[in-house]
């Protein structure tokens, strides 16, 4: 029995501490379905949000399963489906050249112009 | 940057609450333990929705029938969102489907036990789900973002399932002698496994403190599983049943319920393999995924066809 | 009880039995499907067919309660009925089989209540059309969802196309039942086959499939008379509601 292992949590036993003796041949990725992300706009909402991703043959079915999947609690009136491998991602190494740069232009902001208290709502 | 300059990064991060997303760079043994936990849960959703889909065909009224089958399918929401976090770590859903299946990933043991009247519908809502959300919360706030993401989902979908499950015991220690006994009988079988569903205790791990340095986790398993008894022993009280530990009271020093001795053998021996149900769980697991391979390879076939047609169209 | 108020009720319960029925064989596939999507999707179509059945089963016991003063419940006209008292269509009880015959029997079974609903939301009983209202925006995607899978699996892989047809031979002589009349049924149904046809034909060409010819119909699911399925479907059922009479749940 193999005891000392790693600490154990809920929903964490070590893989491979069962009996494994009937282990079959590895079937993976025939078949699959690609993956797909998913957004929604709420009915308050203006934009689409991402809520998550999920797996379908075709764009119609993505649509179709992200109804199924992400608006059984009427989450959304309206759905984008993208195949995932279509998004692209800014690279975190790239992070201080890309958003430090932005921090000292305060001028970018309304609150940065001080303006007599007589002129309201501008 | 060297390895350590990365390492210290990584912890850094960490260490101020800023979330790890997938492309940034990470230990190979937190990314490894991630995929572990993350994978695990999800296939602890799947396997889940079985003993409690056991009842949807016998359900005792539509009402109770469109609640057990709506908490079933959440189930299958939730291992969705399960997957879809744990492919962000580089594996794909269908390998991991594969480990399941082949035994060499593992799911949570509670699941291996029968359900085996009505009133284990509620039982399993209230004990396991109750279980369940405890870890859950806790897991809303993990280090890894599509994790943390994926738990604020389910959990948000969670509280019905365990409100769900006690009023359902609720109903039944109001209803006649055997609807009583029915449920007595639940809570006497299902306490322990439930209290199992924590892991062993922090005593008995070698390598407790990784998971909780990187915040995977954030409380022990004797930290949870106390919160969790101390909750129940309360609201047993509103049921009017009893929880089958003669050791079970409150200490007033410690300012939590003292408890008897889990059954460790028993663990084990279930997550290795041999609890009630283990074979016959992953059976109908394979059975349904090898049924439905010609359906997913149909559509994938019609999807090509159709995208060749449009094209040519386009041509 | 005068004869109209009994054909209203009997027609009312035919359709209750219909989608309860289906809703409990769908349901059979909640943690069985063939892919988690689909696992949740077909279940969404099963909470729709419960929910509808539940609304005409209510509906009915208020008539019986007012013809009759009784004190039937949803509960009791679903569960402590017996066999020959059911009267849902024949297509609803066989077993699911596989994907295929699933998701036909679904294509079969909404095209031909959606065709049905439209006709009630027209009658002059209220309670009636409000129901049929609510139900149509449902079986609009039972439709959708369902003739996408025939298109789908028709036109997918060799296998898929053969296991299509082996489902239209398991099935096709259970839908001429959708258009004889029972004699409490309210709307004509012999007059929606032509439209019902249109469309299963429409779309079995997109799906490279074609509609048998010269099929002998099977009958009697509307009078009661039926397979040998449904009684294990209710002994399943009403397995509590049998064994502990009265106690609530």
């Amino acid at each position: 029995m193999n005891t000392a292992i790693k600490k154990y949590y809920y929903g964490d036993i070590p893989d491979g501490a069962a009996d494994n003796s009937n282990i079959k041949n590895n079937t993976a990725t025939e078949n699959a379905w690609p993956l797909w992300e998913v957004f929604i706009r709420s009915k308050q909402g203006l934009d689409h949000k991402h809520a998550g991703s999920l797996h379908a043959a075709d764009a119609q079915m993505a649509i179709e399963n992200a109804r199924d999947v992400y608006t059984r609690r009427q989450e959304g009136i309206s759905l984008w489906v993208v195949e995932s491998k279509y998004i692209h991602a800014s690279n975190p190494d790239d992070a201080e050249m890309f958003y430090e740069p932005a921090s000292d232009k305060v001028y970018r902001h309304p609150t940065f112009y001080d303006l007599p208290e007589e002129l309201k709502h501008m | 940057m060297t390895l350590h300059d990365l390492e210290k990064a990584f912890q850094h991060k960490i260490d101020n609450e800023i979330k790890i997303e997938p492309k940034d760079w990470m230990p190979e043994a937190y990314r490894k333990t991630n995929l572990r936990q993350i994978s695990q849960h999800a296939h602890s959703e799947i396997v889940g929705m079985l003993p409690e889909g056991n009842w949807i065909s016998r359900a005792p009224s539509l009402k109770r029938k469109a609640i057990l089958i709506a908490k079933v399918q959440d189930e299958a929401g939730h291992g969705l969102y399960l997957y879809s976090a744990a492919e962000t770590l580089g594996t794909s859903r269908e390998q991991m489907i594969d480990d399941l299946h082949s035994g060499k990933a593992k799911y949570s043991s509670i699941f291996n036990y029968p359900t085996l009247t009505w009133a284990d519908m509620g039982a399993v809502g209230w004990l396991v789900d109750g279980a369940a959300i405890l870890n859950q919360v806790m897991l809303c706030r993990t280090s890894y973002g599509p994790y943390a993401r994926a738990m604020v989902r389910i959990c948000k979908e969670e509280s019905f399932h365990q409100r769900q499950g006690f009023e359902t015991l609720l109903v039944l220690s109001k209803g006649t002698k055997e609807q009583r006994d029915m449920c007595q009988d639940a809570i006497n079988r299902w306490w322990w496994p439930s209290l199992m569903m924590f892991g062993p205790k922090d005593s008995e791990s070698t390598n407790s403190d990784q998971s909780m340095k990187w915040k995977i986790k954030r409380k022990t398993n004797d930290e949870l599983r106390q919160n969790f008894i101390d909750m129940i022993a309360e609201q047993i009280k509103l049921l009017g049943m009893t929880l089958p530990d003669p050791d079970l009271k409150w200490n007033e020093e410690r300012k939590h319920y003292d408890f008897g001795e889990i059954n460790w053998e028993e663990f084990w021996n279930v997550v290795k393999g041999n609890g009630p149900c283990n074979k016959q769980r992953l059976a109908a697991r394979n059975k349904a995924h090898d049924e439905g391979a010609w359906v997913r390879a149909a559509a994938l076939a019609y999807s090509e066809k159709r995208k060749n047609r449009l094209n040519n169209k386009a041509a | 009880m005068n004869k109209l108020s009994n054909y209203q009720i009997n027609y009312i319960l035919s359709l209750a039995d219909s989608t309860l029925i289906l809703g409990q064989r769908n349901g059979e596939w909640c943690a069985h499907g063939p892919i988690l999507e689909q696992d949740i999707a077909i279940t969404n179509i099963t909470l729709d067919l419960i929910g509808q059945a539940r609304n005409f089963y209510q509906y009915a016991a208020t008539l019986i309660n007012e013809v009759e003063h009784k004190n039937e419940t949803e509960d009791s006209l679903a569960y402590l009925r017996n066999e020959r008292d059911f009267k849902n269509l024949l297509i609803s009880e066989l077993p699911n089989g596989d994907w295929a015959q699933t998701i036909l029997r679904q294509f079969f079974f909404s095209s031909f209540m959606l065709l049905v609903f439209e006709e009630l939301e027209k009658a002059n009983d209220e309670q009636m059309a409000a129901i049929a209202t609510k139900s149509i925006k449902e079986i609009n995607y039972h439709v959708k969802w369902s003739s996408e899978w025939v298109i789908r699996l028709g036109d997918g892989t060799e296998e898929s196309h053969n296991r299509m047809k082996n489902a239209i031979e398991a099935l096709w002589m259970y839908t001429g039942e959708f258009f004889i009349p029972a004699d409490y049924e309210m709307i004509d149904v012999a007059s929606l086959k032509e439209k019902w046809l249109e469309k299963i034909k429409a779309v079995f060409e997109e799906a490279t499939l074609s509609v048998p010819e010269n099929t002998f119909m099977q009958t009697g699911g509307k009078n009661g008379i039926h397979t040998e399925h449904l009684g294990y479907i209710l002994a399943e059922m009403q397995s509590l509601q049998r064994t502990y009479p009265g106690a609530e749940w």
